[in-house]
């Protein structure tokens, strides 16, 4: 479809864009800042109702994108997330006043990113996209200027970016090399037919590197901790959720895309890659004394559990990976509004400003145990559907090995969890002072709150909407 | 209402802890009394559910099914049989005695009944799910509220028990939920229905597999030696009315697993794993019974007595007859009311006397009369005096295990003259001998407590001189159950 006939189809996407400007340009005239943060969340609901499903599959921009219901799933996981990440950061502590309507500005220029993310069907436009959203992420992880911590966090984060996107890119043009083309169909048609079969795996490896430091997958997974403890906590909350779903989402474009037929050769590297990525993640995570760093750890972690879903590639699979990233999405988000919350009152991470939360914000502290709950994989909360979703497709698929390593682990994880839980409840605080959370963090809260026990309890209909979406 | 019944037995509890959430922190009097109220209805429903439930029949009964997530077949199915219908009753009356023994918690009540009452939900649901998805979901519900009862009530240790506790059931039963998954992968079409997946045969190789992940799920809950080592702990350092509810509820959860689903559904890996499952028993039954013996606080012998008596359960599963496994199943409840009985016992000395050192006591049964009488009477239940029901289940589940290993019987006889050495040295220790001045003027076993000991001493003489009074729910049951897999019986 050529460009003038895509316009359509790319209405939402283009309000977005003006949207973002407008807050960027609204700065000068808007005094209360919050307004325009406000005025953010609008064009994010606005996109979202506007947004609309052909009822055919639709190749835009002379088949740089494509627009079908995987696309439209991950432009409202995109959208939610953003939109909460919005909704936490309004009361955000430590948010620089002067610099507020860049900072949802970037926001919602990230939320375009990430849509381009889930609908880019050729590698050019897929590494446009990703460095997009990779830029977008290095100014707001830095965003507290001030904090040295942060600009550390920038700095590393830009580094490791950087070189990750570069290996990312010499595997697309070996790709381009290979098969002369940047269409994900006609490279698989191309690697199918001639005998560049290897060269192709081989491009896929080095891909694999700039995906896998997006999604936080060993041993690319380095930067993740320092990031996510340097960055503005509503920030690193995004970060652990937004990046790594849609880095997801191009993982599954290009394996499904260009990749499937070698399903083979590259099962078992995702197999050794997921194992590593879990044990990493939880072995690591049991000697944090920082919540941040211990979610950072565990978000690692979870990445290896999707990654079973990945390994398996079967229907099964693949709709068990989007339906884990919309459960880990809810819960992960949620633990990050309560860490929001406690920050914004102790001005600290640290696990020991957790004392005696269950007797000075009951709520904020039963939620938090949900959340923790949830992540661990326990019933009747969201993560428990992700976890018995990738559980079953690896057994389908016949990797009991990778799913016996990922019970072993998810014990592990338990022990961690609880920590924090024992820290709330079984450690007496110095003083019984309450914390009262914002309006529009206890919002987010209640959102994320009634989405990981819904989500729990009943997934049907979550499910019966991802089962069309898959196989794609 | 009909048909909701056994719905209302599972939720009822959980209303009860909504309402506590709504309560204020401060009206302890009325928080106790919902908490009260509530566990006497669940105790009213499984009456109800008594008359409703014709014990001549082996099927499942008062069956509920709905459709839950239609895309995995998941089903809610509620139903009960011959093996759950007494582990319900079971739980709802420990369940009120227990939380009537609660009482004397004078720390964030309002936090321990809350999750008090959901404990109870997760316990009902586990013994009456009948969808192996639904069974998972409570089977985990439990072990939340159990970490925190052990955790913010128990005692010195009680971070570490409560820890213990939960990741070593944690561990166990997620190899529960991979053989759960392997399962519902092997039917076709795919299912949780435990009705369906009963019909389906497996092959041996597949049996022996799943049998074994079930098995590491439900034996750490038993516990069956070497997984056991987890309860030492959580029974010293849980207060008085959660050991209650572990010892009486929580453990038989792992041998009702075995009548539920390992048996039933795997018969050649039973079968294949008998002799494993007589050895584990004896091991049980005379390691515990030693350990018992070598205690000197009372909460652990009585922990250690258990595992020895849970050994009975297990001699009672190898022994894989009617008898047997009849009487395994009759030992899972009588064990329930002794044990629980006992550690009430040792509860109310303890409130007394802050200690459960047994050799600090001495001749304090003439300051507690009352008290030296019925825990006389629990201990005679205990080491299985003839009249009371220790004594038929222990002596029905040997019956049936000495048509299987004449030798492993033998031994196991080993155990009961153990318990009754380490029960009458307990009860010297404590009740006779010279007077401890320390103790003179000790206060006497109060009304409240006697009210939670005494229906349980009712069952014990009821059952001990007429057991025919359990027996006729289970048997039919477990004779069905045998005659299932009867095909690979000698």
């Amino acid at each position: 479809m050529s460009a003038i006939d895509s316009i359509p189809f790319f209405i939402p996407e283009i309000l977005l864009l003006i949207g973002a400007f407008a807050v960027l340009f609204a700065d000068f005239f808007v005094t209360n800042k919050k307004l325009i943060g406000i005025t953010g969340l609008v064009i994010l609901v606005a996109t979202a109702c506007l947004a609309r499903l052909p009822a055919e599959p639709q190749a835009l921009f002379s088949g740089f994108f494509q627009l079908d219901a995987f696309t439209h799933f991950f432009r409202y996981a995109a959208l939610g997330i953003v939109g909460v990440t919005i909704l936490t950061s309004l009361s955000y502590a430590r948010m620089p006043k002067a610099y507020q309507s860049e900072y949802y500005s970037l926001f919602l220029f990230m939320a375009f990113g990430l849509i381009l993310m889930s609908a880019a069907t050729n590698l050019l436009m897929i590494f446009l996209a990703v460095e997009f959203v990779s830029i977008v992420s290095y100014l707001l992880v830095g965003f507290l200027k001030d904090d040295p911590g942060s600009k550390e966090a920038s700095a590393k984060y830009l580094l490791f970016g950087s070189l990750a996107s570069a290996i990312m890119l010499f595997g697309m043009s070996l790709l381009f090399g290979a098969t002369g083309s940047l269409d994900l169909d006609v490279i698989r048609a191309q690697l199918a037919g001639s005998g560049f079969a290897d060269l192709g795996l081989i491009s896929l490896m080095l891909i694999l590197v700039g995906l896998g430091f997006k999604i936080s997958m060993a041993p690319f997974h380095m930067w993740a901790p320092d990031v996510y403890q340097g960055a503005p906590t509503p920030v690193t909350a995004f970060l652990t959720v937004g990046p790594k779903a849609l880095g997801f989402a191009v993982l599954i474009r290009v394996l499904a895309g260009s990749f499937d037929h070698l399903y083979s050769h590259w099962s078992s590297l995702i197999f050794v890659l997921s194992i590593l990525t879990m044990t990493i993640g939880n072995v690591v995570a049991i000697a944090q004394n920082n919540i941040k760093r211990l979610l950072a750890y565990s978000s690692i972690a979870q990445a290896g559990y999707i990654l079973m879903g990945i390994v398996a590639f079967s229907d099964t699979g693949l709709r068990a990976v989007l339906i884990y990233l919309i459960a880990y999405a809810f819960t992960n988000l949620g633990a990050f509004v309560v860490v929001i919350a406690v920050s914004n009152r102790f001005q600290s991470d640290e696990l020991e400003s957790y004392s005696g939360l269950g007797r000075r914000a009951p709520l904020l502290a039963a939620s938090l145990t949900i959340f923790l709950l949830s992540l661990a994989g326990m019933p009747p909360f969201a993560g428990f559907i992700g976890k018995f979703y990738v559980f079953t497709s690896a057994l389908e698929a016949g990797f009991v090995s990778i799913a016996v390593v990922a019970a072993l682990n998810s014990a592990v994880a338990a022990y961690y969890y609880f920590r924090v839980i024992r820290q709330m409840y079984l450690v007496p605080a110095s003083d019984e002072d309450p914390i009262s959370p914002s309006f529009s963090l206890a919002l987010a809260l209640c959102l994320m709150l009634i989405g990981t026990i819904a989500l729990g309890i009943f997934p049907g209909p979550l499910l019966g909407f991802i089962s069309q979406i898959v196989p794609l | 209402m009909e048909s909701h019944l056994l719905t209302w037995i599972v939720f009822t509890p959980l209303i009860g802890s909504f309402l506590i959430m709504l309560t204020p922190k401060a009206a302890t009097d009325k928080i106790k009394w919902i908490a009260t109220a509530v566990t006497s209805i669940v105790l009213l429903l499984a009456v109800m559910a008594l008359f409703r439930f014709d014990p001549s029949q082996s099927g499942f009964q008062l069956v509920q099914r709905h459709a839950w997530i239609p895309q995995f077949n998941v089903q809610y199915i509620l139903g009960t049989d011959g093996i759950s219908f007494p582990m319900v009753f079971l739980t709802a009356i420990m369940s009120l005695l227990a939380c009537v023994a609660s009482f004397n918690i004078t720390e964030r009540q309002k936090e321990y009944y809350l999750l008090y009452l959901l404990l109870e939900t997760g316990m009902m649901g586990t013994f009456l799910a009948l969808d192996l998805f639904l069974f998972y979901v409570f089977w985990e519900i439990v072990l939340v509220p159990m970490y925190f009862l052990i955790g913010i009530w128990g005692g010195p240790r009680k971070e570490y028990a409560a820890i213990k506790f939960f990741l070593y059931t944690l561990a166990g039963s997620l190899f529960m939920l991979l053989g759960i998954l392997a399962l519902y992968l092997k039917t076709s079409p795919h299912t949780f229905d435990l009705t369906v997946i009963t019909q389906t045969g497996f092959d041996f190789g597949f049996q022996k597999i799943i049998f074994m992940a079930f098995f590491l799920g439900f034996a750490i809950k038993v516990p069956i030696f070497p997984f056991h080592t987890w309860l030492p702990d959580a029974h010293v350092e849980a207060p008085t009315p959660i050991s209650v509810i572990l010892a009486g509820v929580l453990l038989k959860m792992g041998t009702y697993g075995f009548f539920r689903f390992s048996y039933p559904l795997f018969p050649d890996a039973a079968m294949w794993f008998r002799p494993a499952m007589a050895l584990l028993a004896v091991i049980g039954i005379v390691y515990g019974g030693f350990c018992a013996l070598a205690q000197s606080d009372f909460k652990k012998m009585v922990a250690y007595s258990s595992v020895s008596h849970m050994g009975f359960v297990l001699l009672g599963l190898a022994a894989l007859n009617s008898i047997g496994l009849n009487g395994a199943m009759l030992q899972m409840f009588t064990h329930g009311t002794i044990t629980g009985g006992l550690f009430l016992l040792v509860g109310v000395l303890y409130d007394r006397t802050h200690t459960r050192d047994l050799n600090a006591f001495g001749g304090i049964g003439s300051q507690v009369p009352i008290y030296a009488g019925i825990l006389i009477f629990y201990s005679m239940a205990s080491l299985g005096l003839p009249g009371l029901s220790g004594f038929i289940s222990e002596f029905m589940t040997l019956l049936g295990s000495y048509q299987y290993h004449k030798f492993y019987t033998g031994l196991a006889c080993i155990g009961i003259i153990l318990a009754a050495t380490y029960l009458l040295y307990m009860l010297q220790r404590i009740l006779l001998g010279p007077l401890n001045e320390k103790w003179r003027g000790l206060a006497e076993i109060n009304g409240r407590e006697i009210f939670t000991l005494v229906p349980l001493m009712i069952l014990i003489v009821v059952v001990g001189i007429y057991p025919s009074i359990i027996l006729q729910y289970m048997t039919p049951t477990i004779d069905a159950m045998l005659a299932n897999m009867g095909a690979i019986l000698p």
